[in-house]
């Protein structure tokens, strides 16, 4: 055993390399399944260097932890719906900041042992990025699968809370470094339990993929805190991989808001800029609407539609509705594609799964920048359920809210068909002057009966 | 590996992880910060939410803390305590890496076949 242990550090730096190539192989969808297989081998062989490595090992223990967890997984992978993909990967980064605060506790516990200096300080970090990441995780989970426990808080209170709790934790974090005091890093990580919620608590609910992709982002730094305290290079490297992957999508995802990381922690949104902008010009617009059959009779002879999928599709359970008019559209030698915003599902990508899960080719799905100078060109463009991400005023009104966000220059097409329940405003309370140019036309009605209206509308019409 | 018992083992693996400098362990967390940063950036946006769920599989990469603390221990190697609140906590957390691991990977392959099924 402990000739094998000292070869360790290699078998840990081939899982590291693997877990690199992972995510090196997600770069396009036909070398992701390889790379998923890469990050198997690669856990496999640091779990196995592990029992290894371990100081007598209760494997009774470990290995029953294992399957019970095994099983749970598995089950939650195979059955979750991707509409729900959010809410279940904010519970997974949860778990991770839980596991490294059960780590950090068990460490600090370890009869026999004195810690130094140094140590302690990864310990007392480890342990409070851990809880942070496990409550604001867990807050997370609940706005996002829109559980009633999961109210948002405002109010003056707020910040001065966040920072009273925020300061006591490292007041405590200090206490324990110096004294070593048990009940101090107890204390701590107590208050770093509470800030966490707390944190998340006041962050509304549009904006919960920015929060997802960074406490991804911080699940990665507890492991990687942790890996410091054990002084494991695997769990350094993959919790920093973990850590900037995180970083580089809440990124991403300000980007494609238009704002930055300190606005969506720290300021509320929709509070005073929305309501300042759309008192604005009180007079009467008029929109055009039209029927399904209309707008499928204006699709079927078009040589081009491009489609703007939003969140309401998936809402609506109207992904398969969706790819059946494409299908039939492009049965009549129509060029089909569909044009994604950044922001337009829940978390990073989710809308690409969404419409993956339908069946929608690959070739097909457009991102915003690539397409974005297709559509001074193109007949017909197709928003459903999207709202925010087509509104022209963030290209031409300065004094919009959201100018200065990218959006997908649907107002440049030649015709603008909108799926809409109402004239309803969108997540940032704002009116769409999309809606009310000449060549739009808006469709009333549930997006999935719509569709299938114009499906019907396209084959059978007979126009 | 049960029999070859003793608390010495503890304290060496606790000694072996003090005598690594700690500069030598902030190195490869700074280059592993750029090798995640260029990697990350070459992730096509179709693919954000595999990563995302891939990022978790690998993030359970902490069970590895978790077994190194699910360990028995007690000053009489003779006898041995397996359950302690040590050897507790560590199992909870190999559990809780667990559904991470076997999570992660198992929905980041679904969501990868719903990729590639229709490229024929």
């Amino acid at each position: 055993m402990t000739a094998f242990a000292q070869y360790a550090d290699w078998f840990y730096l081939v899982g590291s390399v693997l877990f690199i190539l992972t995510l090196r192989g997600l770069s396009g969808p036909k070398t992701a399944i390889m790379g998923n297989r890469y990050g198997m081998i690669g856990m496999t062989l640091a779990i196995l260097t592990t029992f290894f490595v371990a100081p007598n090992p209760v494997l009774g223990l470990i290995i029953g932890a294992m399957v019970a967890g095994a099983v749970i997984g598995l089950h939650r992978a195979r059955t979750v719906p991707m509409t729900q993909m959010p809410e279940t990967v904010a519970m997974m980064h949860s778990l991770v900041g839980l596991a490294a605060v059960c780590i950090a506790i068990a460490a600090v516990l370890h009869e026999g042992i004195h810690h130094d200096a140094l140590h302690r300080f990864e310990l007392f970090v480890g342990c409070f990025v851990g809880a942070i990441t496990f409550t604001a995780s867990v807050f997370a989970y609940g706005k996002l699968a829109a559980k009633k426990w999961a109210k948002s808080v405002s109010g003056a209170w707020v910040k001065p809370v966040q920072a009273l709790l925020f300061f006591g934790m490292i007041g405590f974090g200090g206490v324990y470094f110096v004294t070593e005091d048990l009940n101090a890093f107890y204390a701590m990580t107590g208050l770093a339990l509470a800030f966490g919620f707390i944190w998340i608590a006041p962050i509304g609910g549009g904006d919960m993929p920015v929060v997802v992709s960074l406490l991804n982002s911080f699940s990665g730094w507890a492991a990687a805190g942790i890996g410091f305290t054990l002084n494991n290079p695997m769990l350094i490297i993959a919790g920093s991989l973990v850590g900037s992957s995180g970083a580089i999508l809440s990124y991403v995802m300000c980007n494609a808001m238009n704002r930055s990381l300190l606005n969506v922690l720290f300021g509320g949104f929709g509070a005073g800029a929305g309501a300042a902008a759309d008192a604005g010009d009180g007079k009467e617009k008029t929109h055009r609407s039209g029927s399904a059959d209309d707008a499928a009779f204006l699709m079927a002879n078009a040589d081009s539609v491009v489609i703007v999928p939003g969140y309401g599709l998936a809402q609506a359970r109207a992904q398969n509705a969706v790819k059946e008019l494409a299908t039939v559209l492009k049965e009549k030698g129509v060029n089909v594609r569909y044009a994604i915003h950044p922001v337009a599902g829940r978390m990073p990508g989710h809308m690409n799964v969404l419409l993956a899960e339908a069946d929608v080719p690959y070739e097909d799905v457009c991102e915003m920048d690539e397409i974005n100078s297709d559509f001074a060109s193109t007949d017909v463009v197709l928003v459903i359920g999207a709202n925010d991400v087509v509104n022209p005023a963030a290209k031409d009104n300065p004094a919009s809210p959201i100018y200065g966000m990218p959006i997908l220059e649907a107002h440049r097409a030649r015709t603008v068909m909108v799926i809409k329940r109402s004239m309803a405003t969108g997540y940032a309370g704002l009116d769409n002057d999309l809606f009310y140019l000449d060549k739009t036309m808006m469709v009333f009605g549930d997006a999935k009966k719509v569709l299938e209206d114009m499906v019907k509308g396209v084959t059978g019409g007979g126009h | 590996m049960q029999d070859i018992v003793n608390i010495e083992q503890v304290q060496q693996l606790a000694e072996h992880a003090t005598s690594v400098p700690f500069v030598s362990t902030f190195t490869i967390f700074i280059l592993a910060i750029y090798v995640g940063y260029y990697v990350v950036w070459g992730v096509t946006p179709a693919l954000h939410t595999p990563l995302m769920a891939v990022t978790n599989a690998l993030s359970g990469i902490i069970i590895v803390g978790a077994m190194l603390q699910t360990v028995a221990t007690g000053s009489d190697p003779a006898a041995l305590q397996t359950i302690t609140p040590t050897s507790l906590l560590g199992a909870f957390a190999v559990f809780l890496a667990s559904i991470n691991i076997f999570g992660g990977f198992a929905v980041t392959e679904r969501m990868l076949d719903m990729f590639k099924k229709k490229k024929k």
